[in-house]
């Protein structure tokens, strides 16, 4: 492999509160190279906090330490304030679970995007707006124009997202965190809109980090997952081997599901055995 | 046991005027368990609404156990008919503890014995005397969503509304609220009306199911037929399709569907 775009090596997220420290994060490690990641697990697994660590978005009183956390060569922990404005929104870039709070509410979808553009990409007005507009057009906006001018409340979920996707994409970033993309969303939409990112992707050649609580989606979107449990990551596997997962928790969750291919009854239910948590 | 005849669901009026369900027809058995599934806008808790008197009957017939329901409804209906919410963060009241929640019911119905009504409830779910004066933030997903289910169970209604009651939750603790659901229907012989956009989960609960869209019913089905892959509606087989999972390899779809 050669040099890996990301690489994380025993990163932890720690937050002192009153009643003690928590860990949210406790040393995840992995590298990542222009490929699709997924990491995969329960709500409290650290799964969010890993993606935006990555970013230096962790809420205030949070602390983040990791022996390495490098994105192409540049030091994250040590670089300067400028450089990572630079890189966050520019190089790297992230989608957020629900378009209802992640966009501006009071700016046009069209202005949103120029905004983007312009903070990371010297350019005038009218290219930024072209560029606006045909980054509209690739995530399949059927009027790009209309939802150029068009206000959040006024756009549906689907929609919504995908103007987000078109924000973040119209930097052209190197990797791209996506934070639970679709479960804000209905089922058929969110196909619609992952094969859009799945095609943005492989077209520009991007490392994606999908974060997401689906392990089916996931298994079936991603090249390689990570499954985490409070905090860890317990294993990590080819996509398409899930199948042979071996740790008890990946099984647990896979079994847990109930399919429309067979009836199980009762379903069985995950046994939390306290030792993944060590 | 419940038995609803060409319900029309309308909001507004003039150019704000939103047709939520047009002439949906159903009915279930006593002990039986119905899902409606669809996506969002679709008018399935719309629907489970209309029922229960959150939403108002324009047209058509809602009855149950023969008889048509009143607007407003009386006692006699919630004690016969009682819901479950989606999101169990939101319809726990926060400064009310456990026991308070679920004597308030037995209250308004001038139920005696609370004590051991709350104790007997709590247990039906699965939960300890232990958790009868904690607050909702002092319990997990889980924990409140068996305390709504509670709340519903404890004035022993035959119909129980469920609107979206996993779908909050994660994977392993849905698996044990589904269980739980399964086990209650049989021990207390109830009627469930389940509303979720997951296949999956409907057929997991239900014997038979209406996939509903835009407000229509598109077609009934059974969960047999659905586990079989047997749907003759385009926008069912669409619904499968996408509960396997992303596909990568299928053929590029026929440019946007009717959003």
């Amino acid at each position: 492999m050669t040099k890996p775009l990301l690489d994380v090596e025993d990163l932890r997220v720690r937050f002192h509160l009153r009643t003690g420290t928590v860990e949210a994060v406790r040393g995840v490690s992995f590298q990542l190279g222009r490929e699709r990641l997924g990491i995969v697990g329960e709500s409290g697994s650290g799964k969010s906090q890993t993606g935006r660590a990555i970013l230096g978005l962790t809420p205030p009183p949070g602390e983040v330490t990791a022996k390495r956390l490098a994105f192409d060569g540049i030091d994250l922990q040590t670089a300067s304030k400028k450089t990572l404005r630079t890189l966050r929104g520019g190089r790297i870039s992230m989608v957020m679970q629900d378009p209802k709070y992640s966009l501006n509410p009071v700016m046009t979808i069209g202005d949103q995007i120029i905004e983007a553009y312009r903070a990371h990409a010297r350019a005038r007005k009218a290219e930024a707006r072209d560029r606006a507009l045909a980054m509209l057009e690739a995530v399949k906006m059927r009027d790009p124009g209309r939802v150029f001018s068009l206000y959040p409340h006024e756009v549906s979920g689907g929609m919504g997202q995908r103007a987000m996707i078109a924000m973040m994409l119209v930097t052209d970033p190197d990797l791209l965190i996506a934070d639970e993309p679709t479960s804000a969303l209905d089922v058929t939409v969110s196909m619609e809109v992952l094969r859009i990112l799945d095609e943005l992707v492989s077209e520009r050649g991007m490392g994606l980090i999908f974060i997401s609580h689906d392990l089916k989606l996931v298994s079936s979107f991603c090249d390689r997952v990570l499954v985490m449990y409070a905090g860890r990551v317990v294993e990590e596997l080819e996509a398409k081997n899930l199948r042979e997962a071996q740790h008890p928790y990946t099984q647990g969750l896979m079994r847990c599901l109930p399919t429309l291919a067979n009836d199980v009854r009762p379903l069985p239910t995950l046994n939390r055995d306290p030792a993944w948590a060590l | 046991m419940l038995d609803i005849q060409n319900l029309n669901v309308v909001f507004g009026t003039g150019r704000l005027r939103v047709e939520a369900v047009k002439n949906v027809s159903f009915h279930v058995e006593q002990g039986a368990a119905y899902g409606l599934v669809g996506e969002s806008g679709s008018g399935k808790s719309t629907v489970l609404r209309a029922i229960c008197g959150l939403a108002p009957i324009t047209s058509g017939r809602v009855s149950v156990d023969g008889n048509a329901v009143t607007t407003p409804r009386g006692k006699a209906f919630y004690r016969t008919v009682q819901m479950v919410f989606q999101d169990p963060y939101a319809s726990l009241h926060p400064r009310h503890t456990v026991d308070r929640t679920l004597s308030e019911p037995l209250a308004i119905h001038g139920e005696k014995d609370a004590e051991a009504r709350i104790l007997q409830a709590l247990k039906e779910v699965g939960l300890g005397p232990s958790f009868r004066f904690r607050y909702p933030h002092q319990l997990s997903g889980g924990q409140r969503q068996r305390i709504a289910i509670a709340r519903a169970l404890i004035l022993r209604p035959k119909v129980l509304l469920l609107d979206e009651p996993t779908s909050a939750l994660d994977a392993s603790v849905q698996a044990e609220i589904l269980n739980l659901l399964d086990d209650l229907r049989r021990r207390l012989g109830l009627t469930y009306i389940l509303v979720s956009h997951d296949l999956a989960v409907v057929a997991h609960l239900c014997e038979r199911l209406l996939v509903m869209q835009h407000g229509e019913a598109v077609e009934e089905t059974t969960a047999a037929a659905l586990r079989s892959g047997a749907a003759s509606n385009d926008y069912t087989q669409s619904l499968i399709q996408a509960s396997q999972g992303f596909t990568r390899v299928a053929p590029q779809p026929a440019q946007a569907p009717a959003a």
